[in-house]
């Protein structure tokens, strides 16, 4: 007998119940729709992280002073970076993009009625291009205005849009943390960062005016450095390390007081805690795709049992072992298959609706829902073929004659 | 070769289970059926009819002596060896009809036709025919539930010979029937031997069916007791 007949069989055994072969395939229905609605969540969520962590900007390396983020603990706190060590990294290091010293510090800025606290930001240009954060309108620091350190500003959407309103912000003067300064630019909106911060909540300022007139010292907290992307990132990493341990006279030995960090392992680190989250949330479902299949298992049991006088009259008319066999399976598969395929359907409709609550992106991956179809025949097949062996077996006298 | 029997038993045993708990069914039966012959087999109950035709409808092998089937050795074969035997060359009719339930009387009457791998239209058209035959054409798509009793036994006459079989097989076709449909179901059954040439075995109890076969078979305590010319011989 041919497979496709074998196949009509089974779909004609299947439609002759159809309440009982749903209820079958429920189990299998649950158990798909809940992995892959779980690992399209799963995805989307690892997507979204992705996409937060890239904000940082990519391929960036990080110098702070001290270990691990913030300055560590007891000891002599570590001296922070001067600026000379921006020139020597730009000068001595290859594979440097861009590097962008930072002096932080944050403050109230004032215009009109307005007044909104924000971080201020003392940087050069080469920020930006580290960062590769474009403007929406106005321009960079002239360079003649970074040596001066002139009161000029470049403003993050959230500032501006706090502090100015409707207002047109370019060539305004407002006050930030008492010092009258001028906005000559405005940046795109770059959304949350890595850690949940504000991105745009930002005032950034030529490093020399945020040093003279809010920090009052040459320190800076932090060095951005833009590796080229013909480079490898960990062999800057490895030749800035170099660099900044020579210029901070550390002995052979003794434990960097600094740390350089690069925004790919956290990417990486986060993502990876999520792809595992994923997993093990698609491990938990799939359980229930197991019990979904012990389910098909048991119906088709039942269902050899009750049709065992319908096997006796297919063996006396000649009906071989296989074919039986094969008819039971095919009926199992068919039936795995359907919910499978029923579960897919489910799945997509969640998570189309569950994405936005969850704030993260709908990824259709046809991956997942190809391997949720075949794992569900596969199931079908591991279950089906013990009733199916049953019913392969059965004495044709025997059969015939039960009740 | 005209004259070689289509069916040869010769000193066929059957014993069943093992040890002192052992039952022998048939204890030596010797018995030719020739081509086109209609036989009713009879015998109370235990006299070893049902045993014989389980071995003779290819579902149940001797324990010993031997059965030539259109000149198988049909002991030796394995059960799918068998099954293709029954599929090539056999026809069932049983007492309690056994058509599948939920299924139109087509889709019944085809059933071997599928194991045979005949295609959609060669199966219709088979299906069809067969159930012409039979006189019940017009209720091709009824289910077995919404047809008489006679009417459920004659799809499975058309069931048992839409593969224009060698030899039916009918266990007690008219066990469940009323005396008028029985007679309906024994004219059918002796116009196929008649004029499609199948060579019938029915097992009955009743003499007034058995009247009916040109060749009467009498069993008693797992062997052949007389066999006897029927009416129409």
């Amino acid at each position: 007998m041919i497979l496709g007949t074998t196949v009509t069989l089974a779909f004609r055994a299947i439609l002759r119940h159809k309440l009982r072969s749903f209820l079958t395939t429920l189990g299998i229905i649950i158990g798909v729709a809940a992995v892959v609605t779980m690992t399209t969540l799963g995805n989307g969520a690892t997507a979204a992280v992705r996409e937060q962590i890239a904000s940082l900007g990519a391929n960036i390396l990080q110098l702070r002073p001290g270990q691990g983020f913030g300055r560590g603990g007891g000891g002599p706190r570590p001296p922070d970076f001067k600026p000379e060590d921006v020139t020597a990294i730009a000068n001595q290091i290859a594979g440097v993009r861009a590097v962008a010293p930072q002096a932080q510090t944050s403050g109230t800025a004032i215009y009109e009625g307005n007044n909104w606290s924000t971080t201020i930001n003392g940087t050069t240009a080469s920020y930006f291009e580290a960062q590769q954060w474009a403007l929406e309108s106005g321009r960079l620091f002239m360079p003649e205005e970074e040596e001066a350190g002139k009161p000029v500003c470049i403003i993050g959407s959230t500032l501006r849009r706090n502090l100015f309103k409707q207002d047109d912000p370019l060539g305004q003067r407002f006050r930030i943390k008492g010092i009258s300064c001028q906005v000559i630019g405005v940046l795109t909106t770059r959304g949350q960062g890595g850690f949940g911060q504000d991105q745009d909540d930002v005032a950034v300022m030529p490093i020399k005016f945020v040093q003279r007139r809010f920090t009052g010292n040459r320190d800076l907290g932090l060095i951005m450095v833009a590796v080229d992307d013909a480079y490898d990132t960990s062999v800057v990493q490895a030749s800035l390390e170099g660099l900044m341990r020579e210029r901070r006279r550390i002995k052979p030995g003794d434990q960097d007081n600094f740390n350089v960090f690069d925004t790919k392992q956290i990417s990486d680190t986060l993502t990876g805690t999520t792809t595992i989250l994923t997993q093990i949330v698609a491990a938990v479902a799939a359980i229930s795709l197991l019990v979904g299949g012990i389910g098909i298992m048991n119906i088709m049991l039942v269902s050899v049992t009750e049709r065992t006088r319908e096997i006796g009259i297919r063996l006396a008319i000649g009906a071989v072992a296989s074919e039986v066999l094969l008819q039971f399976l095919v009926e199992a598969i068919v039936l795995s298959c359907l919910g499978g395929l029923i579960g897919m359907f489910i799945a997509l409709i969640a998570s189309i609706a569950i994405a936005p609550l969850m704030q993260v992106p709908f990824i259709f991956d046809v991956k997942i829902n190809l391997l949720a179809v075949l794992f569900s025949a596969a199931i079908g097949v591991v279950f089906g073929y013990f009733p199916a062996r049953r019913a392969a077996q059965l004495n044709p006298i025997d059969a015939l004659r039960h009740e | 070769m005209a004259n070689d029997p289509i069916i040869r038993l010769r000193g066929v045993t059957k014993t069943y289970g093992s040890g002192p708990t052992a039952f022998q069914a048939l204890k030596g039966v010797d018995l030719d059926i020739q081509r086109g012959d209609f036989v009713a087999v009879m015998g109370p109950s235990g006299s070893g009819k049902s045993t014989t035709m389980n071995i003779l409808g290819c579902l149940d092998v001797p324990s010993g002596g031997s059965f030539e089937f259109k000149g198988h050795r049909v002991e030796s074969l394995d059960r799918d060896q068998r099954a293709l035997l029954r599929r090539r060359y056999l026809g069932f009719v049983f007492q309690g009809f056994n058509l599948l339930s939920r299924t139109t009387a087509l889709e019944n009457v085809e059933l071997p036709l599928l194991y045979r791998g005949e295609d959609k239209k060669a199966r219709y058209d088979a299906g069809m025919a067969a159930l012409d035959k039979v006189g019940l054409k017009p209720w091709w798509d009824h289910t077995p539930a919404e047809l008489s009793g006679g009417q459920q036994q004659r799809v499975a006459i058309a069931r048992a010979i839409v593969t224009h079989p060698d030899v039916l097989l009918a266990d007690e076709p008219t066990g469940n029937l009323d005396s008028e449909r029985s007679v309906e179901i024994m004219e059918l059954l002796t116009d196929l031997n008649l004029n499609s040439g199948i060579t019938v075995l029915m097992v009955t109890h009743e003499p007034d069916m058995a009247a009916f076969a040109r060749t009467i078979v009498h069993f008693k305590d797992g062997l052949v007791e007389r066999i006897e010319k029927g009416k129409r011989s």
